[in-house]
This record gives C-alpha cells, sequence and structure tokens, in this order.
C-alpha cells in the first residue's frame, strides 16, 4: 500500500465532489426541509420544528402507507426468500436444460416495473383480465375479484406483481450462495446415509446463512423503497389503500406541493431504512477486513 | 430416471407458470381489438396476427422518440458513472491515508438510501441551476448515484490485482496518474464491462428519476412514455402491450447476451434490483 499524502484525494476529488452535490448534502437538506413548511415554489421558507411529524402520526394515510410497507417486508422476506431458495435448489445441477431454466425465471428481472405493472395491470383487470377470466373458465366465479379495486385486497395484488421480479432476485442470490457450500460436506452426508430433506436440513441451510442473511437485508431495503410498481399500477390508491411511504412521500411532495411535510416522510422511510443499511455495512465492514 | 422425468416435469411447469405474464403480453401485442374484447382467452396465440400495433406504438405513440431519450440519457450516465468511480476505486484500493474507511462507507451507504431522500432537494438544485427537465439534469444524477455501486464493485476487483505490477512501475518512475491510466485501466476494463451491463439495464429501466426530474414530453425516455401511453390510449390495451414489449426489448436482448456478467454484479453487489 502507498503511503502518499495527496495523490489519493487527488484521484477522490472529482467522485466525491459529485457524490457531495447529489447525494450526502440532499440527505442533509432533506432532513432541515423536514423541520419546515417550503411548499416547493416560494423563495422563503419558515422552520416549523417537528410539526410535520407530529402531523404524521395522526395522518392515517400515512399510517396506512406505513402498515403497507410492513406487508410489503413481510411478504418479500416470508415469501420471496423461500421460493426463491427452493427455486435454487431445484436449479442448482447439471442437468441438460437447467441453465435455459434458470434464464427464463430470470427474465421479469431485466424489465422495468413500468413493463412489469403493464402486464399485470391486464392480469388483474376485473372484466377481462387474465386471472378473473381463468377463474370463470375454471367454474371459480367466486373468487373472481376487482383485484386493483378493491382497498381491503389491492396491495395483495400489487404485491403479487413486485414478486414475480424479487423471487428471481433472491434465486439469483441462493444459486450464488449455494456455489459456496463445501461439496465435501454434502457428500458426506451422503455417505452417513443423510436423505435429502437431512442434507438440505443440516448441512446446506446452515451453509447457507450468510447468504440468507445478505438476502434479507436486501428484501427488507427492497421493501422500504418500493415506489415504480405502485405508482404505475395504483398510484397507491383507491384512497390510498395501496399507498407506501415511498409514493406516499411522492404524491404529498410533487403532486400536493406538500415538500417540508414530504420530506419528513423520507425522513421516517430513511431512518427505518438506515436500521438495515447499517447491518448491511457491518458485514460489508467484516469483509473489508478480510481484504486488508 | 424417475428423479430425471420428476426433474424436467417440475421444472418445466413452473417456468411456464413462470411466464404467463410475459406470454399475455406478447399475445396481447399483435392482437386486433376486436378480438380481444370478443374473445377473452388471453392465453391463447392470436387468431389474426396484427404487428401494425408495433408501428402505431412506435409512430403515434412516439415510441421512437422516447427510444432515442433513453439513449441519450443511459449512454453518457453509464459511461461517466464508470469513468469517475474509476477514479475513487483506485485511491480506495490503492492507497492507505485516514479518510479512506469513512470514504469507502459512504459510497457502500449511499447506494442504498432510498431516493426519496434525495429527490426534494435534487429536485430543487436542478430547478435552480437550469438543470430542470434537461437530459443532463437525469445524466448528472444518475452518474452521482450509480457511482456508489460502480465505486464498490471496481474497488473490489482491484484489490485482486497483485500489488507487484504497481510497485514495479512505481521503481520505474511512473507517476500516480500514469500508473491509473495506462495500468490501471486496461486492467479493469472486463471488470467495467460487467459493471456496465447492469448500470445500462437500470439506467434504461429508471422510471422515477426521470418522473421528478424532466416534464416534457420530447425528452421523456421510454419508462415514461410507457407510462404516458396508458393514458393516450387507455382502451386499446394491444398498442399499449405493443408499447411496453418495445420497452423491454432492448433489455432482455442485454440480458441475454451477457447473461454471466449480469448475474455476476447482482450477487458481488447483492444490493440493487
Amino acid at each position: 500500500m502507498n503511503r502518499d499524502h495527496w495523490t489519493p484525494y487527488a484521484f477522490l476529488a472529482a467522485p466525491v465532489t459529485i457524490y457531495l452535490v447529489w447525494v450526502i448534502i440532499p440527505i442533509v437538506q432533506t432532513m432541515v426541509l423536514s423541520l419546515s413548511d417550503w411548499d416547493g415554489v416560494s423563495s422563503t421558507l419558515s422552520l416549523v420544528g417537528f410539526d410535520n411529524y407530529k402531523r404524521l402520526l395522526s395522518d392515517p394515510y400515512f399510517i396506512r402507507s406505513l402498515k403497507n410497507n410492513v406487508t410489503w417486508i413481510v411478504a418479500f422476506v416470508f415469501l420471496s426468500l423461500p421460493i426463491g431458495l427452493a427455486m435454487a435448489m431445484l436449479f442448482n445441477n447439471s442437468m441438460k436444460g437447467s441453465r435455459l431454466f434458470k434464464t427464463l425465471i430470470y427474465l421479469p428481472m431485466t424489465l422495468s416495473f413500468v413493463v412489469v405493472g403493464q402486464v399485470w395491470s391486464w392480469i388483474l383487470e376485473p372484466k377481462y383480465g387474465a386471472l378473473n377470466t381463468f377463474l370463470r373458465f375454471v367454474g371459480l366465479d367466486s373468487l373472481a375479484r376487482p383485484w386493483l379495486s378493491d382497498p381491503g385486497i389491492v396491495t395483495y395484488s400489487v404485491i403479487a406483481a413486485a414478486l414475480w421480479r424479487q423471487v428471481s432476485y433472491s434465486m439469483i442470490l441462493f444459486l450464488a450462495g449455494l456455489q459456496n457450500v463445501p461439496r465435501e460436506q454434502v457428500e458426506a452426508a451422503l455417505v452417513d446415509g443423510a436423505n435429502g430433506w437431512q442434507r438440505f436440513r443440516y448441512v446446506i441451510l446452515p451453509a447457507l446463512w450468510p447468504s440468507t442473511v445478505v438476502t434479507i437485508t436486501v428484501s427488507i431495503i427492497d421493501s422500504l423503497r418500493a415506489f415504480d410498481i405502485v405508482h404505475v399500477l395504483t398510484r397507491g390508491g383507491p384512497f390510498y389503500s395501496s399507498s407506501v411511504i415511498a409514493n406516499y412521500m411522492y404524491i404529498q411532495a410533487f403532486n400536493n406541493y406538500r415538500m417540508g411535510y414530504g420530506s419528513a416522510i423520507a425522513v421516517v422511510q430513511f431512518l427505518m431504512t438506515l436500521v438495515f443499511i447499517l447491518a448491511y455495512l457491518a458485514s460489508a465492514l467484516r469483509r473489508e477486513v478480510d481484504y486488508t | 430416471m424417475k428423479q430425471k422425468v420428476l426433474f424436467y416435469a417440475v421444472s418445466a411447469l413452473l417456468v411456464t407458470v413462470w411466464l404467463v405474464p410475459l406470454v399475455i403480453g406478447v399475445f396481447t401485442s399483435f392482437k386486433s381489438m376486436d378480438e380481444l374484447l370478443l374473445s377473452r382467452n388471453w392465453w391463447s396465440p392470436p387468431a389474426d396476427w396484427h404487428p401494425r400495433n408495433y408501428v402505431t406504438a412506435w409512430v403515434e405513440g412516439n415510441m421512437s422518440r422516447y427510444y432515442v431519450n433513453t439513449c441519450i440519457i443511459t449512454v453518457p450516465s453509464v459511461l461517466g458513472a464508470l469513468m469517475v468511480s474509476s477514479l475513487g476505486a483506485f485511491a480506495l484500493a490503492w492507497y492507505r491515508f485516514k479518510l479512506r474507511t469513512p470514504i469507502l462507507l459512504l459510497f457502500v451507504a449511499g447506494m442504498l438510501v432510498p431516493a426519496q431522500m434525495l429527490m426534494i432537494p435534487v429536485y430543487r438544485f436542478s430547478v435552480r441551476t437550469g438543470l430542470y427537465n434537461t437530459y443532463w439534469a437525469v445524466v448528472l444524477l444518475n452518474i452521482a448515484f450509480e457511482s456508489g455501486f460502480c465505486t464498490f464493485c471496481l474497488r473490489n476487483f482491484m484489490l485482486t490485482i497483485p500489488r507487484s505490477i504497481f510497485e514495479a512501475a512505481q521503481i520505474d518512475g511512473a507517476g500516480p496518474f500514469r500508473i491509473y491510466a495506462s495500468i490501471m485501466l486496461p486492467l479493469v476494463i472486463p471488470a467495467m464491462a460487467a459493471i456496465a451491463i447492469l448500470e445500462f439495464t437500470w439506467v434504461w429501466n429508471d422510471y422515477l428519476w426521470s418522473l421528478v426530474l424532466i416534464q416534457s414530453d420530447k425528452l421523456k425516455p421510454v419508462t415514461l412514455g410507457l407510462a404516458n401511453m396508458q393514458g393516450k390510449y387507455l382502451t386499446n390495451w394491444a398498442v399499449i402491450a405493443a408499447g411496453a414489449m418495445e420497452a423491454a426489448i432492448v433489455p432482455v436482448i442485454v440480458f441475454l447476451r451477457f447473461q454471466k456478467y449480469f448475474i455476476e454484479g447482482l450477487t458481488v453487489g447483492s444490493v440493487k434490483g
């Protein structure tokens, strides 16, 4: 390693400057704005202390958005992870065609949420949509629903669309993790007469733990910043029933021009995410120590 | 043998179910509006193939314009982010200095911060500097926001390069910038290419930042354009489907062609989706 004093800073000057202007300073500014009543247009703003935060506590739409985010987290962790893991286990072999199957499962990951939203809006459309048409076709008419306009189920419909993409992602991470499972251990278990489930439960699963932690952390961070798919499918409606905090922040700030209030929502979202960012950093830092 | 049959049966069924939404999209995009409304068989192929929907989306739906805009935004964003981060990654990988770990952590943490936390100040800054509603507003934001991920990945890759190469160059009297430009850059080009693939699809698929920073229809990228079409052709699903397929095709091709890099990048970074 070099011990030159100014050289590293010379190299870092441009990247750090750009990063400061577009990322770091805005983070601080959002915190300040969250204590103000800025409307997005006026050249002046007055500081109102923690008023925005106090108002959030009694804002039913915000509470609703927050609850929906919790549902997102639960779905991302308890559905996306097991399904992704099961699919990774299925395709983690050298069978002919495995590669093609994996490629096809990955496909949704490459699509933008706008396209994903578009495709799912035809599936979920109440009158002609594929899902309801299918349900009627097989005689389950009673299960047909207005998937995107019933306030009781709309969040689940949006999450289903998001999961389509998220499961592929979990599968990729688990497949990478499976590469690190020591082959000798699996073979040793085989020799000891462990059956498939026992090999999975007592050898593979423990060895997968590090990638499971990363996948959980990333899934939670992803569900806390969900925005695109909600915006495209429902804009958070009807009546905020499918809103999430990222979407509610956007509506307050850019549709209602309540930038101070919007900033406060962003700060809450940021603080919730921060817990998991720090968890992620802790593991990144541990790897950092390994390097040096 | 039994296991083999089971594997193929389960896999085939799974992949089929998984791709139903896409297949519906493709079929819809080739159907006429009459067929869509009369026969409600979403899973059946079009009775009559209507490639005209694609022309309508491309010409009247303005997809051609949106495509150009996406390219104008994506190419400089990806190249810029890679150039800028290669500088930072070089310093963070090869020099030991006081602020090394804090700066590195700042870059890593920044890529995980929700966009909402930056949105209002970036919007305000763009309006004040006159960047608002120009390609540059989105390009510069992308360069900055994506440089966290690029710096992190590039630095990790640089650490795998044997140190002796640098020490030899230093003994030969090469200055730091020489070492960076003529030794490091050529060595990290494969890594940069891999990251570029991933960044390309992310920036190509970006929706949120263009939504915040671009207003004029003639500057909008495909993602916003497609959302726009929804309003314009609200009832003509076939044309919207064709537009959606047009928007999807480029990232899909890039993915199919460079799948290996794509997966590698995702697992190394494992922070974004």
